[in-house]
């Protein structure tokens, strides 16, 4: 899965500027998450068509890039998120961030992960068969 | 070869040959007050006090300020009446300097540009689009005269308006580009963006100058509108575009015949050849204007010698800063050109804004930098890294810590002339 990253100035105004031009494209936001430094952040976004919102974002000259991630389905209790990743630590997986959102239709809970190593996480992947979306 | 199109060669002169021309000059000079006091003042009555360029070298310089003390016209060396147009240089910080050509003039200084463009391979066959400016400013100007000398076919289209500028590109087949580093940078993203593919044109020399800019600036503009850049130089007090100009081997720019160069200490003292230091002219044959040791408050380096391409003479290195851009920062001389090649070197585009502010008794300088799509990765911590190893070279070559802002692209304003480097928000701080 591809994430969309998104380069905002620490400006006020500018994060509301750049989600109205998202729904200006008519993308819905699956899910996000904001990583903020003392001048700028980076936003994070899931949505379905990435490669096509890239396209539209570009075109009104915001810088941004795709970055692949895996999205996993969590059991939705407690120690669910604990067990999947536990199980990824010892396939090796360093994780770089993530963050989790919930989708409503099907009330299942679901991390975005960004790993260090692409190719150790495939691995991981195929050996454990955990539930992508 | 085409021996029509060669350029002419200067040959080698003797100090005896550049006296007598610089003698000429101040021969022209001296019926003037300007000239006739400052002059009279170290016993220089006539042109034939002049012995030897040790002599030539005891002349009092002339300075910016001195063209505005006599403002408008009150260095010109031949009656009015003789004088055909007029020149200024922007006075942004006081009075424009103005200059006067007689006729003669404005036909040797078409003659030089012809020579120059000559020296970067154009032709009578090439179509040169001249998008600086034209008015009081002579890179226009300059330009169109000495095109027409060489017989290539002139766009006038002078500075701005970016989409008719790369539509003409295409439609009327331009081959060569004349304008500011900056903007012909402007003019290549512009193309990236505008639909008109580079396949589309016929562009394939640039001929750029009226600014400082480093050679990471050249090969960043050669690549990204595949064509061969050159410096040309010149300022409007010593004539205009055609003073210097590179030549294929990219060794320096060949100083024209028309002016003697030197090279000075911030005291004013003769620098040896290879020394860098400022560049100081004396036109020769130039009337109703001339100029005795003028400062031009460039920095450079003169070579003399043979270059590859033939040409015996006096070359100068590109000017990659000027003394009026230079910035002390807490005490240290800054160019923004070393802060370009760094920005250039740690790959990020060469739009930056350098911003220069105090805190308390500190000067800081922020470098603002683009971020764009090559530059740009989603891990922070990647971004932070780059933004540290750029504040490192930075460090290193200017010896101070700066403070490095990355910011959204486009969002630094493009320049259709002269780009503003910097902000220096200490001097309003002062006043």
């Amino acid at each position: 899965m591809l994430q969309l990253s998104i380069f905002l100035e620490n400006a006020k105004g500018r994060l509301a500027e750049v989600i109205s031009l998202l729904a200006e494209c008519k993308v819905n936001l699956r899910a996000l998450s904001l990583a903020d430094t003392k001048d700028y952040g980076v936003l994070r976004i899931i949505v379905d068509d990435p490669e096509g919102t890239a396209l539209k974002l570009r075109e009104r000259k915001v810088v941004v890039s795709l970055t692949p991630v895996w999205v996993l389905k969590v059991p939705d209790r407690t120690g669910g998120l604990a067990e999947v990743l536990n199980q990824l630590v010892q396939q090796d997986v360093v994780v770089e961030y993530m963050y989790a959102f919930v989708e409503k239709e099907n009330e299942q809970a679901l991390v975005v992960l960004r790993v260090q190593d692409k190719g150790i996480m495939e691995k991981a992947m195929q050996t454990l068969n955990l539930p992508v979306l | 070869m085409d021996l029509a199109n060669n350029v002419s060669q200067e040959t080698e002169r003797t100090e005896e040959q550049w006296l007598e021309g610089l003698r000429k000059t101040v021969e022209m000079v001296l019926p003037i007050q300007h000239y006739q006091e400052s002059y009279g003042a170290i016993g220089i009555k006539s042109a034939t006090d002049i012995k030897s360029l040790k002599d030539f070298q005891k002349l009092p310089l002339t300075t910016k300020e001195d063209l505005r003390k006599n403002y408008p016209f009150g260095l010109f060396a031949e009656p009015m009446e003789n004088i055909v147009r007029l020149h200024a240089s922007s006075g942004t910080t006081g009075k424009p300097t103005v200059v006067g050509y007689t006729r003669e003039d404005i036909t040797l200084w078409a003659r030089i540009v012809a020579n120059s463009l000559k020296r970067a391979g154009v032709t009578k066959k090439d179509v040169v689009q001249i998008a600086y400016g034209y008015g009081l400013f002579t890179g226009g100007m300059g330009l169109h005269y000495g095109c027409e000398e060489l017989g290539a076919i002139v766009v006038p289209i002078s500075g701005g308006n970016t989409a008719r500028q790369l539509m003409l590109m295409r439609d009327f087949g331009t081959t060569v580009l004349a304008c500011t580093p900056s903007y012909a940078l402007y003019l290549a993203e512009s193309l990236e963006e505008s639909g008109i593919s580079r396949d589309e044109l016929k562009l394939k020399i640039g001929v750029f100058g009226a600014e400082p800019w480093t050679e990471g600036m050249r090969e960043e503009i050669e690549q990204r509108l595949g064509i061969k850049a050159y410096d040309i130089y010149g300022l409007s007090e010593t004539m205009g575009p055609g003073v210097a100009m590179e030549c294929p081997a990219h060794k320096g720019l060949h100083i024209d015949e028309h002016f003697y160069p030197e090279i000075l200490d911030e005291e004013g003292n003769p620098l040896a050849v290879g020394e860098r230091g400022e560049l100081v002219i004396t036109s020769l044959d130039k009337k109703g204007f001339p100029v005795l040791r003028y400062r031009t408050k460039d920095l450079t380096t003169l070579h003399y010698g043979t270059c590859s391409c033939g040409q015996v003479g006096w070359t100068m290195d590109r000017v990659s800063a000027r003394v009026d851009d230079m910035l002390i920062i807490r005490g240290v001389n800054v160019f923004p050109s070393q802060i370009e090649e760094a920005i250039l070197l740690e790959g990020f585009e060469p739009h930056y804004l350098l911003v220069v502010y105090r805190v308390g008794n500190l000067d800081q300088l922020e470098v603002q930098v683009e971020v764009n799509e090559t530059s740009f990765f989603d891990e922070v911590r990647e971004l932070e890294a780059r933004q540290q190893r750029l504040h490192k070279r930075i460090e290193d070559v200017l010896g101070i810590s700066v403070r490095i802002r990355l910011v959204e692209p486009k969002s630094i304003p493009r320049s259709e002339g002269k780009a503003v480097r910097v902000v220096d928000k200490r001097n309003k701080e002062v006043k």
